[in-house]
């Protein structure tokens, strides 16, 4: 289908030019709104793989949660006196081989597996058809095999909470 | 429908600009940003597996790692408000009271 393959290469051309705006801007504002690019490419790519509501939950919590709070928080600095000085550190050369390294071994370790070992065939269309929903399957396994998690998730957001607005606080 | 090493490569190239991120920027904030470019390159490895697999176990990690990016994103960003107040700066190079 070739209405796959352009939304593919238009959602990933979208998210990797994005994300590579992200870490060159000099001033943050410009770097918190293209990440609000790349995480709604990214959440395009979760509806691609039929994962709804992990797109609703992308955009709500991700963008409308996260980015707001990584806003909020660069107005709060003072942001005209880091735009001045030098945005890459010194070390940049190393960092820049190191991640070439990491990627060539994941590179080769993903094309080793798909073209020796692990095949990864095509998903065909029939075997999802048995499913009621993925909202539904997520929100079942969430309630049943996963409880445990979700408190262990909620006892997390409320330390999180809590040392937010304790670190935040101008006397304690 | 797409081969799933395809997903593969497209979240391993976005972890790629994270990890750029994380190791060449001065701005913490920036830093921050990075991190979270590494967690949404997990998701997407997440997510396809679980369309691979036929099981929404991976779709519940991702969830679980949206979640986890939240409450970083909240303690990282009070610790950047902390360390503002005190130093008037968000330059990683110049937080350098334990070197030696």
């Amino acid at each position: 289908m070739p209405l796959q393959y352009i939304a593919f290469f238009t959602l990933a051309a979208a998210m990797l030019t994005s994300a590579v705006l992200v870490i060159t801007r000099r001033n943050p504002v410009h770097s918190v709104m293209w990440l609000i690019v790349t995480l709604f490419s990214v959440g395009g790519i979760y509806l691609m793989q039929h994962a709804e509501l992990l797109f609703a939950v992308q955009i709500i919590l991700y963008v409308g949660g996260i980015m707001v709070l990584f806003l909020f928080v660069v107005m709060l600095v003072n942001i005209d006196v880091a735009a001045k000085q030098a945005q890459f550190s010194r070390q940049w050369p190393l960092a820049l081989v190191t991640v070439a390294l990491l990627s060539a071994e994941l590179g080769y370790g993903f094309y080793y597996a798909v073209h020796q070992g692990l095949n990864l065939p095509q998903v065909t269309a029939a075997t999802g058809a048995a499913t009621a929903g993925n909202t539904e399957a997520v929100a079942l396994s969430l309630y049943q095999g996963y409880m445990l998690p979700v408190e262990i998730a909620s006892l997390l957001l409320l330390v999180a909470m809590v040392g937010a607005v304790l670190m935040a606080k101008k006397q304690l | 429908m797409l081969p799933t090493s395809w997903y593969l490569f497209l979240g391993t190239a976005l972890f790629t600009v994270g990890v750029i991120g994380v190791l060449t920027r001065r701005n913490v904030i920036v830093i921050l940003m990075s991190i979270e470019l590494i967690l949404n390159a997990v998701n997407i490895n997440l997510v396809a597996f679980s369309r691979y697999l036929q099981s929404v176990d991976g779709q519940v990690f991702a969830i679980f790692v949206i979640t986890d990016a939240a409450a970083e994103a909240a303690v990282g960003l009070g610790l950047i408000i902390a360390l503002f107040r005190n130093k008037e700066t968000v330059n990683a190079d110049e937080i350098d009271l334990l070197k030696w």
